[in-house]
């Protein structure tokens, strides 16, 4: 049994003809410690996927089908089981951490917030942690950080303080939705290979949401392609994106190494991705 | 940093009080009527030489440049000239009035921020049901009742029909005042412990504090409503509830928290209408403050102490702008390093 199973979701917004079908019959699975890519443009379903698997759906939205976590079905939890999964076993890492970092609460308040809630220890014994925690995602002098507001730090520092609110409470499934697309480009290499050092020292799982086929190369064992709300493709990493069976597929890598479409496409442009480790092709 | 920002809004604070001594000055000057008119009797103004006197005697027969430059002068040192009508000092009066307003003024500021942040923040929690429906209806009414209305049916209602406060004053007829410490009865009975005047002190404001806190009260409602659910939509919030928090520490901590510099902006010009409704209670509910004392000046001509209760809101409103601004510093960091 995988850590994560997600069987048949589909996530409908109601009105006439049978509403508007968001996610159509997705079936994915994350095993303990894997790391899967979930890959598509903006308005795939990609995001709201993911969001599943913490309970959360569009207001008024129904569901169909079942997101399983560690056996249980999510999507049926009462809301008192929800709290206690959410942050605790499956934590989120969203796109841009800007508007994801509370403006008002200061860093070490936001790392540890939920750790206290979850596992009722003190406010020095959370302290301590958070120290850690920022060591962990090498913010430099963590002891005035955790006093420190968002605004001081830069887009790749603020992400990693994000993931650093992730890894709090040990989790055993990372989802990381588009952690670097927000970012500047230069730092987008070293935030990935932070996602992927932690991984390897947590032995979390970890579900990767990008656009960016590139990033997938270099991290995910396993990707699946999602397009208008249904998965179109799936396999591992390197046969997928070396022989892509589906057409959409081959447009996205094709995205990737097309000077002319790319979205700042020089003659040389990669994704940071690729272009930070050589993997790319 | 925050030394830097202080003394920066002191000074723009006496320019603006400047420019509010100088408004206030124009304007009760050029509105028509004469004061010797309103304050001398029929068979003095007959007399010209009683009248001429009369102006003298006040300073009114020199050039306006001039008057108003001997009352700057004054003011400078404290002084706000003498009431033609209590013959008082006008600081006298303000420091015998003022206390009272602001006891009825805080009561009412109380009560409109706890209920109307609390309704508004219910209201958007819940948004589009049946709770949501019942508070906008009630706070358009709030918000569109005349106040002297209110007032008037509240006095009717509530002192004469029901009978559950009393309907005029700051205390029951014969009661002694509580030693003075700030002149609001409530606090001062505290201090005094004195819990019987306390209470019939308490009994007295509670009335016309609620009515005049009905405007601000739906105001709150409203904009507090609006402005969590704005809040409610952002990344932040939704990150929260990916990390499992209850909702009651998610509203608390993170919602209320980005609600809050718009919820203190209106909070302080709430405070205005506030005030300007204080005219209209007090002289309904017969209560000895700033309100009735701006009516007795106003309908006596009464230049002195028409100044001094322009000057007097002035300050109020400055000072509570100014608390507005410090607040915003202590709330949002992005603001106190700016």
């Amino acid at each position: 049994m995988s850590l994560l199973e997600i069987d048949g979701l589909s996530i409908r917004l109601p009105g006439r003809d049978g509403g508007k079908a968001l996610v159509e019959d997705v079936s994915l699975h994350v095993a303990a410690g894997e790391v899967v890519g979930l890959a598509g443009e903006s308005g795939s379903g990609k995001t709201l996927t993911a969001l599943s698997v913490l309970g959360m759906v569009p207001h008024g939205a129904r569901t169909g089908g079942e997101v399983r976590f560690d056996g249980r079905d999510v999507l049926a939890l009462r809301p008192r089981d929800l709290r206690e999964l959410r942050g605790a076993q499956v934590a989120m890492v969203f796109q841009d951490p800007t508007t994801a970092l509370h403006p008002m609460l200061d860093v070490g308040t936001q790392i540890t917030e939920h750790l206290r809630v979850h596992r009722g220890i003190s406010k020095r014994a959370a302290a301590a942690r958070a120290l850690e925690l920022l060591e962990q995602v090498r913010i430099p002098n963590p002891a005035e950080a955790v006093r420190a507001y968002p605004h001081r730090f830069s887009g790749g520092m603020k992400q990693r303080i994000a993931i650093a609110v992730a890894l709090a409470c040990e989790p055993r499934l990372l989802i990381a939705d588009e952690p670097t697309t927000a970012l500047d480009v230069t730092v987008q290499a070293g935030v990935l290979r932070l996602l992927d050092d932690l991984r390897a020292q947590t032995g979390m799982a970890v579900l990767l949401i990008t656009h960016d086929l590139g990033v997938m190369n270099v991290t995910s064992d396993r990707l699946y392609v999602m397009k208008a709300g249904r998965v179109v493709e799936e396999g591992r990493t390197r046969e997928v994106l070396a022989a892509p069976g589906h057409p959409y597929t081959a447009s996205l890598l094709d995205a990737l190494s097309d000077p002319g479409t790319a979205p700042e496409g020089g003659p040389d442009h990669r994704s940071p991705g690729v272009a930070a480790t050589g993997l790319g092709g | 940093m925050l030394l830097r920002f202080l003394s920066r809004r002191v000074v723009a604070t006496v320019v603006l009080a400047f420019g509010v001594v100088l408004a206030s000055f124009v304007l009760t000057n050029v509105v028509p009527g004469d004061p010797a008119a309103a304050n001398l009797g029929q068979q003095a103004l007959e007399d010209p030489e009683v009248v001429a006197a009369w102006r003298a005697a006040n300073g009114l027969d020199q050039p306006l440049v001039v008057q108003f430059g001997n009352y700057l002068v004054n003011l400078v040192q404290g002084d706000l000239g003498v009431s033609q009508q209590s013959r008082r000092p006008v600081l006298t009066d303000l420091g015998e009035f003022g206390p009272a307003s602001a006891e009825l003024a805080l009561v009412a500021v109380v009560v409109s921020l706890v209920v109307g942040i609390g309704c508004g923040t219910w209201a958007a929690l819940r948004r589009d049901r049946p709770v949501d429906q019942l508070f906008r209806v009630l706070s358009l009414g709030g918000v569109s009742v005349p106040l002297f209305w209110l007032a008037l049916i509240a006095v009717y209602v509530f002192s004469f029909q029901l009978g559950w406060f009393p309907s005029a004053g700051r205390l029951d007829p014969g009661e002694a005042p509580p030693p003075k410490v700030t002149g609001m009865y409530t606090v001062d009975a505290l201090l005094a412990g004195d819990l019987a005047t306390f209470g019939s002190a308490l009994e007295h404001v509670i009335l016309p504090a609620l009515v005049l806190a009905a405007f601000t009260v739906g105001l709150l409602t409203r904009f507090v409503r609006s402005s969590v659910l704005e809040v409610l939509g952002n990344d932040y919030v939704r990150a929260a509830h990916a990390k499992g928090l209850p909702l009651s520490l998610i509203v608390r901590r993170h919602v209320m928290r980005g609600a809050l510099i718009p919820i203190i902006t209106v909070v302080g010009t709430a405070f205005a209408s506030l005030l300007a409704g204080t005219v209209l209670v007090e002289r309904i509910f017969s209560w000895p403050g700033i309100g009735s004392y701006a009516f007795r000046s106003a309908t006596t001509l009464d230049l002195p102490a028409i100044m001094g209760v322009s000057l007097f809101v002035a300050f109020v409103y400055i000072l509570v702008n100014l608390v507005v601004d410090v607040l915003y510093g202590f709330i949002d960091p992005r603001i106190r390093t700016a």
